[in-house]
Order: structure tokens, then sequence, then C-alpha cells
């Protein structure tokens, strides 16, 4: 029972009844909550663990957010720092590890509303680059907090294109010190979260200079503040970048260096050293640090960015049971907006999505273990393949987190639109997912450099990595649906999602190569096909996606019910792509116009049919009232009740109006006179 | 002089953007002149313009730099000060109100909007002339600050829903105003929380213990003098939100509030002192102000999108980034097809919206004139076809202003780019004055509707009158797959009938799943309800013919050669570029072959190689003021970088060098591990 298991103190809502509307909606549910939950979690011991956690920072006041929404920026980033240092005292005090799961946890209970998160960054940053010696000498100083490091690598002009940052570290050998320096407004560091207030040392990614010669980019490691007073070391200018959509509570920030002299030491020297005379070394492959980047990409997918596209579907799917509007029938009381169409096509496949890429993001955890394992031993083989996944699944896992999101929250009419709803906090924060960590479109275009070359190789016949091995395969140019039935069947729509990337990228590939025999150079083609190539690799992630939650729903087997549901999901999934991309797939007449009816039609079945398990699907997200902070989504639906009271403690009605007194008075004061 | 121009002189102009404007194949004045409808008018614009942006009375600090609390109290005293300086300089033409007004709070929500725009308007148009006396001169004055409490927290769409209760009672002659439940509570109307000293209540009305549905009744919320609300009534703002940080939306609960018979509107209805009930003559007759509401919105989607436009456009001509040759310095980003690609067809859809602005306001101004001559035949047509554009318009842009954002990357995240406050102070149009899912089936109901005529054999006339071909094709149906593709992709009136076309299929074709449902199940409602996807994307393929229609006959008056050829290519992107989003419609039907959905990809790819080395002039046409567009990205000298700088030193956290969280946070942490 969902009830039972709350382990009653740290979920506000079970000392309080249910709203029947709601609990009408978990009696009816076709599978177990409680076993889908831990089939989420990756077992039962996590739950338990997750749960545990969930209870520690539930019950301590200081991880309170309820406030959270009346803050000014200010207040938010000294409530963050405030429940980052108490995190630390929590580790300390009940010994868990720094990499243990409870840590994810934490953050996942807290929303990710914690100050210097970069300062793992730092840490991971001079791991992968720094030598031994380094790592030796501050890592102990950061596990300490003796200091806080940032990663200062965007500039004020640069962001993707980091062969043109600006920054300049220049070696002088009669001193054995590098200068840093910042030599114009563009070439500031701008960005780098917990650099404007928080942090005391940054790893700097400069030009390096050596006589005269550039070496291209590397990494110093630079002390910006005091470790006294916190005051900027001289020549240092830095500040916050000022407010901005969501992320009030990280102090972005800007940071000048005029002169800057560190040590010869202080460049991260893992793989390119200077030399006491000068002399510039290279030494090994930075491929590790490379691989790095990948697993940190994949990580913030599953960790940062998924979970707020399930919270939003949890707040949303919640509030359309409990939301009532409008007559279905003359004289029947309102319906519950979620029992209409529009609504179901709003917000079911968005939680659709939400599922499609959780099964994804253990397929990329698994992926990038074997990758893993691979290169402990020296084999990069899969490195390539690894890289190119995951920059066009960031791009499109992040768009489509963003997009339902926000789908969700207008889902919510105006209360979607309060603060209170906890839905633009969820917004913001996955808007910001599209452009950090790689532009999306430049992503999108190195998957599509990559599958270009793959498919080069299909055509004369080379071995191609196994997520492209499809490429080669032939398929009879006409679906085999029949009846609107045949439109569940997982072959069908996967065959369906095969072709179209296929040919997609055989339009683009063939485009390109028309263009350069054409006599036109190579970069000026690539850039007239970037249109179709950003289209190519979208369909080839959504073949991914769909293929991969496939296999996902056919390894429940031992699950009956709870595949059941999923393999609803799956179909939804699939064929609420081919609905929103229709011409894609008539295009060639792959799929033709009677076909695009079925499919339509077994689309739109679905909706009604998910549309009873809708609640269930969300509760087994299993996120505490605490950890959504939203005034609609909670677990028990007293949605106006709470809407009423939270708003009264908005500080607009605990202060005093002065506007009333300077302004309004003034404008108010002839009518005593007159009437 | 062109405001424009008076900027060129200042400081130095960005070499790019320099480059840029004296590249434009036309003169970016006359396309001004055409978008304000006349140079008189633009001159007037920006002489109105310049009351405000010269007058030091409203400066201000940058607001993305104050809390809530302040925001709200610079945006009263900028609305107390508007107020009198409109009647110092005796301004009062609606169009010269609304600039002087958007140069004051520059897009942004404020809390006198409604009492400007709905608590006085409906005074005019539903109060006796009695009440006119009473109340009419005082809310003019604002000595009376009203607002209009419509929406319930439970209730917001359905008006047949709300709750609050004012019951008559003879023995004292008042209403008795009262909040029965917690979802009865009214929740959202601006200016509600803190400004307003009275409101007009909307209720179901009790009388002779009988409910005669919803009426609207001025009630005083708060006493004249110190402010305070009266006895009997709770009233408080509702707290954060996305945006509308300036605007105090408020909350009213009203316990057992009495208020005198005379407060109840009663230039329609009424209630006599006995009790006794008489009902208004028609009901059509409050169509007229939501078809000019719903213009401001359409007109609103177009400003909004354009300045999110100009703000990408300028960015990414002083942007630069990568390599496109190697070896060669970094390419503007608007030298990408895939930056062109994000943001020309939204330049286009711009004008167009601009054009469907127009087009309602004219409209509404013309059936004004005919409902005061009694005639009320266009208006159903009218209130359907602008629900329907008002959710079209209100979602594309809504959509269209977040990729404005995103194509600038990283830097549109910050608010000095002035897009994430466009953004936020604009979604709501989505959901507010009827949310757009139901906006989009009332205007379903009226295309299902008209088709049915035509099915009956009789003719429709408007907008919809492109159904009365289907009945021809009733005939012979089959000639539609048949018939030879007619679509010129390169001519726009081609394009129109490739438009309606699609349009009259999905009309069909929802019309058709409808019967389907009702003939499987009894309840017309539960088969609406299984249909409505279906009625949805026919109502959008229907507004979607209307907005090209309408862009397309714009060009035909366009004298000018040159801005016409410019013209003419955002015309073929809008349209063309619609169709390659909606290539399944075009091909299911087949309006288009295949071969030539390839040549439309292909043709959009052209036009946006072809509108690039106009992208400067096209947007400074829209001649929006640096002050107005609010962001450093979009600054019309293009002196991006050291200007983020300045800004950024102004943040909140750099108010000392070392924040204090590092004394009573950070410092202590070292000492515990």
């Amino acid at each position: 029972m969902a009830q039972t298991r709350m382990h009653g103190y740290f979920r506000s809502s079970s000392s309080r009844d249910v709203n029947p509307d709601l609990e009408a909606e978990r009696k009816t549910a076709s599978f177990s909550v409680e076993r889908l939950t831990t089939i989420l979690d990756g077992g039962a011991e996590n739950t338990k663990t997750r749960r545990a956690v969930d209870a520690i920072i539930h019950s301590d006041p200081v991880f309170n957010r309820e406030n959270q929404y009346f803050q000014t920026q200010n207040e938010r980033y000294e409530a963050a720092v405030k429940r980052a240092v108490h995190v630390q005292e929590k580790i300390h005090q009940m010994g868990w590890s720094e990499n243990g799961p409870e840590i994810q946890y934490f953050n996942r209970a807290l929303a990710g509303e914690l100050a210097f998160p970069i300062h793992l960054v730092f840490k991971n940053s001079i791991l992968a680059l720094g030598t031994d010696e380094q790592i030796a000498k501050w890592i102990p100083l950061a596990d300490q907090y003796r200091i806080i490091g940032t990663y200062a690598q965007t500039e004020l002009g640069h962001g993707t294109f980091l062969r043109g940052l600006e920054t300049t570290a220049t070696f002088h050998v009669s001193t054995q010190e590098f200068t840093l320096n910042t030599p114009k407004i563009s070439a500031m560091k701008w960005w780098p979260g917990g650099l404007g207030r928080t942090a005391s040392h940054a790893v700097i990614f400069a030009q390096l200079y050596v006589k005269e010669k550039c070496y291209g980019i590397h990494p110093f490691l630079v002390q910006i503040r005091s470790l006294r007073d916190h005051s900027p070391a001289p020549g240092v200018i830095v500040g916050d970048i000022g407010p901005k959509m969501s992320f009030e509570h990280i102090d972005n920030g800007y940071l000048m260096l005029q002169n800057i002299n560190i040590p010869r030491e202080n460049m991260l020297s893992r793989y390119s050293q200077v030399l006491p005379d000068g002399t510039y070394v290279k030494q090994g492959s930075d491929k590790m640090n490379y691989f790095t980047m990948i697993m940190t990409r994949v990580d913030i997918l599953s960790r940062e960015v998924l979970p707020n596209l399930l919270r939003a579907c949890t707040i949303a799917i919640r509030y359309s049971v409990v939301r009532r509007q409008s007559e279905l029938k003359p004289g029947d009381p309102e319906a519950k907006i979620l029992d209409y169409q529009t609504q179901q096509q709003k917000l079911l496949p968005p939680l659709a999505t939400g599922y499609a890429i959780h099964f994804l993001s253990v397929y990329l955890d698994e992926f990038c273990s074997k990758g893993h394992t691979a290169i402990k031993q020296g084999n990069f083989d899969l490195l390539p393949e690894l890289h190119a996944l995951t920059s066009g699944l960031k791009a499109i896992i992040t768009e489509d987190c963003a997009a339902g999101a926000e789908v969700c929250r207008r889902a919510c009419g105006g209360h979607g639109y309060s603060a209170l709803s906890g839905l633009p906090f969820l917004y913001t924060k996955l808007a910001a997912s599209c452009t950090y960590e790689g532009e999306n479109t430049v992503l999108l275009l190195q998957t599509a450099r990559f599958l270009v070359k793959c498919f080069g190789a299909v055509l004369s016949g080379q071995p191609v990595p196994a997520s492209v091995v499809y490429l080669s395969a032939v398929d009879s140019g006409k679906c085999q649906a029949w009846t609107k039935m045949d439109f569940l069947k997982p072959d069908i729509y996967a065959e369906a999602y095969r072709h179209r990337a296929t040919r997609l990228l055989r339009n683009a590939a063939s485009k390109l190569q028309a263009l350069v025999q054409s006599g036109a150079e190579e970069y000026e083609a690539w850039n007239r096909c970037t249109v179709q190539l950003v289209q190519a690799a979208k369909a080839h992630c959504q073949y991914i996606i769909v293929k991969n939650f496939i296999d996902a729903v056919e390894q429940l087997r031992n699950e009956a019910e709870i595949q059941k549901i999923m393999k609803h999901l799956c179909d939804l999934f699939a064929l609420h792509g081919i609905f929103s991309n229709t011409g894609d797939f008539l295009h060639d007449g792959y799929i033709s116009g009677d076909q695009m009816d079925m499919a339509t039609a077994s689309y739109l079945h679905l909706l009604a049919v998910i549309r009873n398990d809708a609640v269930p699907l969300v509760d087994a997200f299993d996120f505490s009232d605490e950890s959504l902070n939203s005034a609609l989504g909670s677990y028990d639906g007293h949605v106006y009740q709470r809407l009423y009271e939270w708003a009264q403690k908005s500080p607009t009605n605990q202060q005093v109006n002065r506007a009333y007194e300077k302004y309004l008075k003034p404008l108010f004061q002839n009518a005593l006179s007159k009437l | 002089m062109d405001t424009a121009a008076a900027m060129d002189t200042a400081a130095a102009m960005n070499a790019d953007l320099r480059r840029e404007r004296d590249a434009a194949s036309f003169d970016r004045g006359l396309l001004t002149h055409l978008l304000d409808g006349s140079a008189e008018r633009t001159r007037r614009r920006r002489e109105i313009e310049a009351l405000v942006l010269n007058d030091p009375d409203f400066k201000h600090e940058d607001l993305n730099f104050l809390s809530r609390s302040q925001r709200y109290e610079e945006a009263i005293r900028k609305s107390a000060l508007l107020v009198m300086k409109l009647r110092k300089y005796g301004i009062a033409d609606p169009d010269e109100i609304f600039w002087f007004k958007s140069s004051v709070h520059r897009g942004r929500p404020e809390p006198l909007d409604l009492h400007l725009g709905m608590f006085l308007p409906t005074l005019l148009t539903q109060a006796t002339p009695e009440q006119q006396d009473r109340f009419f001169m005082p809310a003019w004055n604002l000595e009376i600050v009203g607002t209009y409490a419509q929406t319930e927290m439970g209730h917001g769409t359905h008006l047949r829903g709300l709750e609050t209760t004012a019951t008559y009672d003879p023995a004292t002659q008042e209403f008795i105003l009262h909040s029965p439940t917690v979802t009865s509570i009214k929740w959202w109307p601006g200016g509600l929380g803190k400004t307003s000293n009275h409101a007009i209540v909307l209720a179901q009305l009790y009388t002779q213990g009988q409910c005669k549905g919803l009426h609207a009744f001025i009630v005083p919320i708060r006493q004249l003098g110190t402010h305070e609300p009266l006895p009997g009534i709770t009233v408080g703002d509702i707290g954060p939100k996305f945006g509308y940080d300036e605007m105090d939306n408020g909350y009213l609960k009203m316990d057992n509030f009495r208020i005198p018979r005379e407060n109840m509107l009663m230039k329609y209805a009424k209630v006599e002192p006995d009790g006794t009930y008489v009902k208004p003559l028609s009901d059509k007759l409050t169509y007229g102000t939501m078809v000019f509401i719903r213009s401001i919105i359409v007109g609103d989607s177009a400003r909004s999108l354009a300045r999110a436009c100009t703000i990408a456009i300028r960015y990414s001509l002083v942007r630069h980034q990568s390599e496109l040759k190697p070896g060669e310095p970094e390419p503007q980003i608007l030298d990408y097809q895939t930056q062109q690609y994000k943001l020309f067809p939204l330049l286009a859809t711009s004008y167009a919206f601009h054009f469907v602005g127009v087009y309602m306001k004219n409209t509404y101004h013309r059936i004004t004139g005919d409902i005061n001559q009694g005639d009320l035949s266009e208006l159903p047509e009218l209130h359907a076809l602008t629900a329907g554009l008002k959710a079209f318009t209100s979602w594309t842009a809504n959509a269209g202003i977040e990729e404005c954002r995103m194509s600038c990357g990283g830097h549109g995240y910050s608010r000095c780019s002035g897009l994430p406050d466009i953004y936020v102070t604009f979604t709501p149009s989505c959901t507010y004055e009827g949310e757009n899912t139901v906006m989009m089936l009332q205007t379903a109901r009226f295309l299902v509707k008209s088709y049915t005529q035509v099915r009956s054999g009789q003719l429709v006339s408007g907008t919809v009158s492109y159904l009365n071909d289907l009945s021809e094709q009733l005939i012979q149906p089959q000639q539609v797959a048949a018939r030879p593709t007619a679509v010129h992709i390169n001519d726009p009136a081609s394009l129109v009938e490739g438009y309606k076309l699609r349009a009259s299929r999905l009309v069909e074709a929802a019309a058709k799943n409808l019967q389907t449902e009702l003939n499987r199940r009894k309840s017309q409602e539960d088969a609406w309800n299984r249909t409505s996807v279906d009625l949805v994307r026919a109502s959008e393929a229907h507004c979607h013919y209307v907005v090209v229609k309408l862009f397309v006959a714009q060009l035909s008056g366009i004298q000018d050669p040159a801005v016409h050829a410019v013209m003419n290519n955002l015309c073929l992107l809008y349209a063309l570029y619609g169709i390659s989003k909606h290539a399944g419609d075009f091909l299911q039907m087949g309006i288009l072959t295949d071969a030539q959905v390839t040549q439309v990809y292909q043709h959009v790819k052209e036009l946006l190689a072809a509108v690039r080395p106009d992208a400067i002039a096209l947007v400074d046409a829209f001649d929006f003021h640096d002050d107005h567009l609010g962001s450093v990205l979009g600054r019309y000298d293009g002196n991006i970088y050291e200007n983020m700088f300045e800004w950024a030193k102004k943040s909140p956290l750099n108010k000392t060098e070392v924040h204090e969280s590092f004394h009573k946070h950070l410092k202590p942490l070292q000492a515990k591990l």
C-alpha cells in the first residue's frame, strides 16, 4: 500500500486524508506501484536507502525549502550555501562515502538546490588532468574544503568553440612561473558555477605560450581569493554575473586576470607539461579525460535532467485528477480535466518520454561501464561511438525534457504559472540544460558527422559500430501494417523509425556529396546541409530510444502486469513520434495515408488506456512532497487548501505595502471628501 | 527623427552591425511606415515615445536587480505618473495611449491594467446611467481603483461553474456576497492583491430562491483612506509567479459581505427592489469585448516575438563562434544555416502576426459600427475565428520566443538578454482570456457547424466559405485524390489555395470522425471529447490558412519594389516553412507530391540565404527603442560584451566584495571537517 510505506513523518501528506478524487485513481491501478518503484530504483535495496536519505533530509529544518520561491537571489544563494555546508556535516556525521549512493539521493531529495556543485567538477578535473603529485597536494585540501574550487572554461565571447578561447598563460623561464592574463573583455571567464562568490581556486583553461609560441588550450590551477579573508587576490577581478532565468542559488561568475603569476607546478600536467627550460612535452593520451567528460554528461542526464521531467509529470497529472472543469455531460458534475482527450494528449506523451529516457539512461550507464572496463585495459575503440551517441542523445533528451515540463506547466492553466506550482522552477532548470554541457545543435551535428562517416563505411562494405549497424539493413520500402492493431507491434514501428532514420541520413549524405562534386568546398557543402543533417541525427537518436524502450519492455517478462503497462507506454511513445512527424514517414510512401490513419487511431486509443494508470505511473517515481515543493502536486491532492495557505505566507502579504503610502494614498485621498 | 538613426550617431557602432546595415537591400524606414500604418503615424508614435523616454520622472533602476515588492512599487509609481502625464499632455486617442503606456512599462504588466482595461470599460458598457454617475468619474480620477474579479481558485475556463454567490435580501435591499468554499475564493485578478479598493465581482445571482446565473457586482473591498480591508473581506497577493513580478494578482474571500442593490451592474439584467429578476436582451453583446481583447493578444504575440527576434538576430550578427572554413576567422553565428533556420521563420512569423493583429483590430472597429446599428449577424463567426487566432498566434509566439532565447546559447539564459523576461511575461497569454485548447475547440465547433450546414445543402460565408467547395466534391469524392496537383510552390496565391485545401480536408476528417463516434455512442459530449484532438488539428489548419491568406493579401498593397521583394520572400518563407513542418498533411491529402515536398524543403533553405543579407534591416524596421527591448544582447549599437560586464557588476550578489555567507557558513565548515 502506498500509504503504509511512507514512514509517516517525512511525507507531510500522510497526516491528512487523501483527496477522494486522487484516492480513486490509486485504487484502480493495474500493477503494483511499489514493485515498479523498486524496478525504477534498480532494486529494493536502493529504494530502502533512498527513502532513508529522504527521511533524514526532510526531518531536518535546515533543508526545508518551503520559502524558496519567496527568496531573493541573495537569500537563495545563502540558503544553498548553508544547505551544502550542512550536507557535508551530515555526510561526515553518518560516515557516508563521497561516492556512495546516498550522495545522489541527497541531491534528488533537495532537487539540486545546493551550492558549489562545481567543486566536484573541480576535484574531478584535478584527478583527471593532474599528475600524481598534483593530486596528492590538492585533493586532500579540496576534500576538507580548505579550498573550494570551480572549473573555468567558457568565456564571455566563447563557449562552444574551445580553440577560440582567449585567456593566455605565458611561461617565463627566468621566474619559472606562468603569467595569466585576460587580454580583452570578451576573454573574461563567464558562467562558471560558484566562481562569483564562493570559490577560492579555479581550474582555468588558457592558451599556453612558451617563448612566443602558442601550444593551445591547457588547464591551470589558480588561486583567486585569499584563504584568510576570502578577498580577491591582487590582479583578480571576480564577481557574480547577475540574475538568470533560474539557478539563482548558484553564483555563476566572471573572472578577469591581470598578470597573475602562478608557479610552473600549477599547470595540470598529466598529459602535457612545460619543463623548467621551457620545453613543451606531451605525454600519454588524453582520451581518458575525454571519457570522463562523456561520463559527466551521462550522469547529468540521469541525475539532473530526467528527474525534473518526472517531477513535472507528477505534479501535472496529480493536479489534473483533482482539478475539475466544465461538463463532459450536461448535468453531471464537472469532469476531471485528465478525462479530456486533449489533456491526455498533452500529459501522457511526456510521461511516456520520461519512462523511455529512464530506460535509456540505464542503457547508457551500462554502455559507459562497458567502455570504462575496456578503456582500463587500454582499448579505446568504443570512444567515438560513445561520444557520438551521447552527444545526440544529450540534445534530444534535454530538448524533450524541457519541452515536456513546459507542456506540463501550461497544462495546469493559470495555476501552473504560479511559482507555488513548482513548475516554473522545473522548467527553467531544464531550459538551461539545452545550452550547457554543449549547445544542442552543435551536439547533433557532431552525431551527424559520425553518422555520415559510418554511412560511407556501410556503402563501402566496412564494419561499423553496433549502434549504427542498422544502416546496412535492407527493408521492403513499405510499412507492413494492415490494421490499426498492427501499429501496436514493436517490429512494425521500430522498422518505421529505422527506415526514416536511414532515409534521412541517406538524403543528407548524398546531398552533401552532390554539393562537393559540383565544386563546393567541403565546409561550405557541410553548412548548406546542416538543417538536413540535424534532422537525420535526431531521427537516429529517436530510433535508438524507441529500440531501447522495446528491449527494456522485453526484459520485464517476469513482471507481467508491469510489462503490460510499460508496453503501452512504449507504444504511445513510438506512435506519438510518428503522429508528430507524419511528413517524415509519409514522404517516400513508406507509410501510406491509410496506414497513417490507423497509426493515429491506435495512438488516440492508447491515451484512453494509459489514462487509467496515469496516477499510479507517477506515484511510482516516489518523489516526496518536499522534493516536489509544489502546491499542485502533493501526494494527498489537497491542492486548493495548500495553495491558499502558502500564498498567505508570501512576503507581499507579510510586509507593509509601502506603495500604498507613497503612491496610492495621494491618488485616493480626494475620494474621502467626495463620497 | 528616426530613433534608430539618432542612435547611429551616438556611441561607436559595432563594425559588424554597421556593415550589415549599410548592405540592406531596401529602405527600412518605408517598412516601419508600413507596420505603423503610415509615415505620419510613425512620426507621431516616435514623438510620444520620446515624451516618455526623455522624461527623467520615468527613469529607474534596472528591474532585474529589484525584489518583487520593489518592482511592484516601481510599477505603481510609474502608473500613477502615467495617468497624470497623459492628462497633462491631453493624450486621449487609444493608440496614442497604448504607445505612451508601452514606453512607460515596456511591455510589462502593471497594477492598474485591470482598472484601465476592464474596470472602466465594464462600467461604460454595463452600468446604468445612474451607476455611471456614481462610479465613473471617481474611477476615472483614480479615487476608486478597481479590478475585475472573475476567476476563482477552482474555476477558470468554465464560467458557469463559478461558486461565488450574490443573494438578494429584499428586506434590506442588499446583495450578500459570499465565498462558500476554498475553491470559490477569487484568485488571479490583477491589481486585486494590494492595489484596488473596489472590484467588479462575478457571482451567481440568487433571488427569490432561484439561481439566475452569473452577474457582475461592484464590491468595495478596502476602506478609503486607510486602505485596510473592509470587515468581511479577506484580500491579499497570491504570491510569486513565473513572471508578472510587478503585478499584484490577488485573492479575495467574502464572508457574507453586504452591498446595496444599486451595486449590481444593471444596464442589461436587473433585480427590482422586491427581488423580481429582469432578463437581459441578448448575450451576444459581450462578444464585441472579447473580440477586442483577443485582437490585443494577437498584436501582443506579434510584438513579443518581434522583440525576441530583434534581440536574437542582432546578437547572432555580433557573436562569432567556431570555424566554417578552417583557418578563417570565426564567422558570425547567423552565417550558420542552422541558426538561420531557427530565426528567419520566426522573423517571418512576426510579420505575419502583425498583419493578423491589424486585421483583427480593423474588424473589431467595423463590427462595433454594425453592433451599434443592431446588426449582429457577423458576430458568431468572428467570435469563433478570433478564439482560434488568439490560440494559434499565442502558441506559436510562445514557442518562438523560447527558440530565440535558446538560439543565444548560454547568454540567452541571463536576464541581461531580456529574453527570459519577454517569455515569462508573454506565456500566460496561452492560458488567460480563454485557455488555448478550449479556444481551439470553440473554433472547431463553429467549423463543424459550418460543415454540417454545407452538407445539408446550405452555403456558408466568410472565412469558412471554402467549405462550400466540399459540396461539389461530394458528388465525385474520388476526384480529390485524382485531381492533378495544382499548387505552385513559388506563387503565394497558390500556396493560399494549398492551405485552404488542407483546412477543408482536416475539417471534413474531424467532422466525419465525430460522426463515426456519434454513431457508435449515444452521448454527443462523449463523441466530441473522443474527437477533440482531431478537432484541434482542424482548427489549427483553419487558422494557419487565415494567417497565410492575410499575409499574402498584404503584398499587393506594397508600392516600393525593394520592400515588396523582401516581404514577398518573407511571406513565401512563412508559407513554405509551415508546409515543411506539416508536410504529412499536405502529402496525405494529395495536395503536394513527394517531389514537391522535397522542393519545398529546398526552397526554404534558399529563402534563408535570400533573407540573410536583410536580416538586420528587417528587425531594425520594427523600430524598438533600446529601452523598450531591455536587452544587453539586443542593443542597437551591438556593443554587447562590455555592457554585459557593466550590467553584471550591479548584481545584488556583488554588493560586497566578500559575501556574508562566507563568514557565516563556509569558514566554519573548514573548522568542522
